[in-house]
């Protein structure tokens, strides 16, 4: 018999999460003819997402679904977890580089004292040997490594991987009886969503990103029409975090968040090298700075050198006649 | 309370990264203390500077890492240790190790470290250590308060906000916007030199090089390739919008 892979996938909204896709064909470049896969569905209210998952996977979906799943709790989200792989025995276990993926993958790795690949953003297979690509400081650096004993437990970085293709004859759907522990330590008393409808950052396909240029909190205002009409989320550099005009949940860079969209359009970002190890594998950079000598231009498919209050607001009606 | 933070040395954010040999080369790299964890180390300050006790700051890492637990001895922590020896060729896997067998000697009420690290960024070591310990822990925390035996924490996913109670010991880990860390100041840098500093290696923790084996390794190690800078479009701010969602449709077919 074969291995088992797992792949942990999350929902947002009720909907299932691009990257749980990505990682599912990271499981099927990893794994041998004769290993099978399954995936677990973490969460509550998950008819939807599990529908759509089994679409893509001709093996099996396991789902939790439980109330105390609603939100991420780490103590819950790892008992369930637990659970669940206690009797799926598996070799490797997969999950989505997010918010819930790199808080809960390290305590699956304690507990199975297994080694952790995190942050994969390509999967090679050379003979028997499996490779996994992943960033070193943000991005100016790629190392691959390699398992050297088993179980393991990788992550996969939003938006880097393709989507596993839909498969043959959806999979069919197994719920699980989670069994919540008699208590928890931790206790989540409160979540303020503030990205309700809106595209996460590092999964966004097309990020709009402010800089100092955008010179207060009211000047993020055009940068957010623009990614509203192109369905896209709003970035920021350091600088502006600093500068207090936005969040910090915002930064990209090497502090902060990476991102790897189609398209990155910068404004009014000089393009520091720490701002650049968060971009620059985006697939097409976009920069709109009034500094012909601004770095950011060095990096950019297509510069505009001007003043992106003018720009931007032009930009945003002109995306809207060509995507209407 | 007794808090202690955990953190590492990295390369400054400034630096580019040359790689020579197949290694990340370091010479003339400018060292700091990782920016997350450095908001740990001023969060723990705090929470002594509120509610009294001490401040020990741990690092696992090469004999230099001594620079990085210095500067957070003059920011105002009580006492340094360094677990370093030229057996410990490890991964994650075996860095938690190592701090656990450190942490099963001591009591504490809270672990502080930061989100991630700068350099590797894989984000295990933190959490698989309070797994290893048996704590509860909250990651990515920009805000916390201490109140009796339990501790209140806001943690940011992805933009929201969750904000979770734990009871105390725990471990939480540092976000930015946690708070903004302090500069040491020079009597500081004068009192670092007389706290205590520690130096742990394999065999005073009662560890040998197979209990904290790699279970992974790297087999290669290269740089991204180099961006091009791409075009300049010209022309009026109208004509330079209509050209680039043109170029966008046609040359770059990045949309529909």
């Amino acid at each position: 018999m074969g291995n088992t892979y797992v792949v942990v996938a999350e929902a947002r909204d009720g909907k299932l999460r691009q990257v749980a896709l990505e990682a599912l064909h990271a499981a099927e470049l990893a794994k041998d003819n004769g290993d099978r896969i399954a995936a677990v569905l973490l969460g509550s209210n998950l008819s939807e997402a599990a529908a759509e998952l089994a679409r893509y996977t001709s093996g099996q979906v396991i789902i939790v679904d439980h109330p105390d799943l609603k939100t991420y709790n780490a103590e819950a989200y790892f008992a369930a977890l637990r659970q669940a792989l206690e009797s799926l025995q598996p070799q490797t276990v997969l999950f989505g580089h997010t918010a819930a993926g790199r808080d809960l993958a390290p305590q699956i790795a304690a507990w199975l004292n297994a080694g952790q690949i995190s942050d994969v953003i390509a999967v090679e297979k050379a003979g028997d040997a499996v490779y996994y690509t992943r960033p070193l400081y943000a991005g100016k650096a790629i190392e691959k490594k390699r398992f050297l004993a088993g179980p393991q437990v990788v992550t996969v970085r939003p938006n880097n991987l393709p989507p596993a293709p839909l498969a043959a004859s959806p999979a069919e759907i197994v719920p699980f009886d989670y069994v919540p522990p008699s208590s928890l330590r931790s206790v989540v008393k409160d979540v303020v969503r503030k990205t309700a409808g809106k595209a996460d950052l590092t999964e966004a396909r097309i990020v709009v990103s402010g800089g100092r240029g955008v010179r207060s909190a009211e000047g993020f205002r055009p940068l957010e029409e623009l990614a509203e009409v192109l369905g896209g989320a709003v970035g920021a550099s350091r600088g502006a975090c600093d500068a207090g005009y936005c969040d910090y949940a915002l930064q990209i860079g090497q502090t902060g968040k990476v991102v790897t969209p189609e398209i990155y359009i910068a404004c009014g970002i000089s393009g520091a090298i720490q701002h650049l190890a968060g971009m620059s594998r985006s697939r097409i950079i976009i920069a709109i700075n009034k500094d012909p000598e601004a770095p950011i231009f060095k990096v950019a498919d297509y510069g505009i050198v001007g003043d992106l209050f003018e720009v931007v607001p032009l930009l945003t009606e002109e995306f809207k006649r060509a995507l209407a | 309370m007794n808090v202690y933070v955990i953190l590492k040395q990295t390369f400054d954010t400034e630096e580019k990264i040359v790689v020579r040999d197949g290694e990340v080369d370091e010479e003339g790299v400018k060292f700091t203390i990782n920016p997350y964890d450095e908001y740990a180390v001023e969060e723990a300050l705090r929470l002594k500077e509120q509610l009294g006790g001490s401040v020990t700051v741990v690092s696992a890492g090469p004999p230099r890492a001594a620079e990085a637990l210095r500067t957070a001895l003059a920011m105002g922590a009580d006492e340094a240790v360094l677990l370093s020896d030229e057996r410990i060729r490890t991964d994650e896997y075996g860095i938690a190790r190592l701090l656990a067998a450190y942490f099963r000697s001591r009591t504490y009420d809270l672990i502080l470290g930061g989100n991630f690290s700068v350099d590797n960024g894989a984000g295990q070591v933190a959490v698989r250590l309070a797994k290893l310990l048996d704590l509860p822990h909250v990651g990515s925390v920009t805000r916390l308060s201490v109140s009796g035996n339990r501790a209140t924490a806001e943690r940011d996913a992805e933009g929201d906000t969750e904000t979770v109670e734990v009871p105390l010991p725990a471990l939480f880990t540092a976000q930015q916007g946690l708070n903004d860390p302090r500069y040491p100041s020079l009597p500081g840098i004068m009192k670092a030199k007389k706290k205590p500093f520690q130096q742990l290696g394999l065999d005073e923790l009662g560890l040998s090089e197979a209990d904290i084996a790699a279970k992974t390794e790297r087999t290669s190690l290269s740089l991204p390739p180099e961006r091009k800078a791409g075009r300049i479009l010209q022309g009026s701010p109208q004509e330079q919008a209509c050209e680039l969602v043109h170029l966008l449709k046609t040359e770059a077919k990045a949309i529909p």
